[in-house]
């Protein structure tokens, strides 16, 4: 029916979580960490919504799903930032291996 | 498998996907980084597109594209942004990093590589909003209404966080 099969979707998601979670791993600058983790949010969404098209039994309910995990990624990308602005102004830094104060 | 317009989609926008990806690891500029993200994120909209889910798709590009990306460069500019991200992190590190996540990517991809549940004919194109707010008002109406309770702790909680708290205490 469809000549792009489903394990390509899925290749592809897989593809975007590996380069999202390198991101986060290794990135200094908190920002881009944070957006890395937004990458990796969207990667799943890929995967939900295959399998809602593509799945044992396809049906909305996957794209639901999206949507609800579309609008946490957007409060915890709000919620992260406001805690990083706070951070900057006491600590004068965005670097990551620099907010290690509980390290000592 | 043929050349058909579908694959030729998918293939054109799977790439702009993981070229937006693969610069966001290699730019140096923290500005740039997240305006090469805005390609991934269109891309992943127009994959939605392909797989029959139009209105996700129009919440891709106004909520991530749209408006979270644009969160993210406030945040760039009102933090220190001048300084080029350079890595201090050692390459071993990275190197292990990289390998962790290669073993990681294998041993996922060996298990969707040959998924293939034989495809039935879905009406999830024909109206798509319309079955999206059905199901959202009469199935889905609980976690919607939590969903609404999460965003107003959400804007509560971060206006707290990022208020300042010296100029209050000066003012009282």
């Amino acid at each position: 029916m469809s000549s792009v099969p489903a394990s390509a979707f899925l290749a592809l998601a897989l593809i975007l979580f590996c380069i999202g979670l390198y991101g986060a791993l290794t990135k200094r600058n908190t920002v881009i960490v944070l957006i890395s983790i937004e990458l990796m949010l969207n990667a799943v969404n890929i995967n939900l919504v295959t399998f809602s098209k593509y799945g044992i039994a396809p049906s909305i309910t996957g794209q639901v799903f999206a949507l609800f995990a579309i609008s946490v990624a957007a409060a915890e990308a709000a919620v992260g930032l406001a805690i990083l602005i706070s951070l900057y102004r006491t600590r004068k830094t965005v670097n990551i291996d620099e907010m290690d104060t509980m390290k000592n | 498998m043929t050349f058909s317009g579908e694959f030729l989609a998918f293939m054109g926008l799977a790439l702009v996907a993981l070229i937006g990806g693969v610069l966001l690891l290699n730019l140096t500029k923290v500005v740039h980084m997240v305006v090469a993200l805005i390609f991934t994120f269109v891309a992943i909209a127009g994959i939605y597109v392909l797989l029959s889910a139009e209105f996700v798709a129009s919440v891709q590009v106004l909520i991530y594209s749209g408006a979270i990306t644009i969160i993210m460069l406030f945040g760039i500019m009102l933090t220190k942004h001048d300084d080029e991200n350079e890595p201090k992190t050692g390459k071993l590190r990275k190197l292990l990093v990289f390998l962790g996540i290669l073993g990681f990517a294998f041993a996922v991809y060996i298990g969707i590589y040959n998924f293939n549940v034989e495809q039935e004919q879905t009406a999830l194109h024909e109206n798509n909003t319309m079955q999206i707010g059905k199901a959202l008002y009469s199935k889905y109406i609980i976690p919607f209404e939590l969903t609404s309770v999460l965003l107003l702790a959400a804007l509560v909680g971060s206006i707290i966080l990022a208020k300042n708290e010296k100029k209050e205490a000066d003012d009282e």
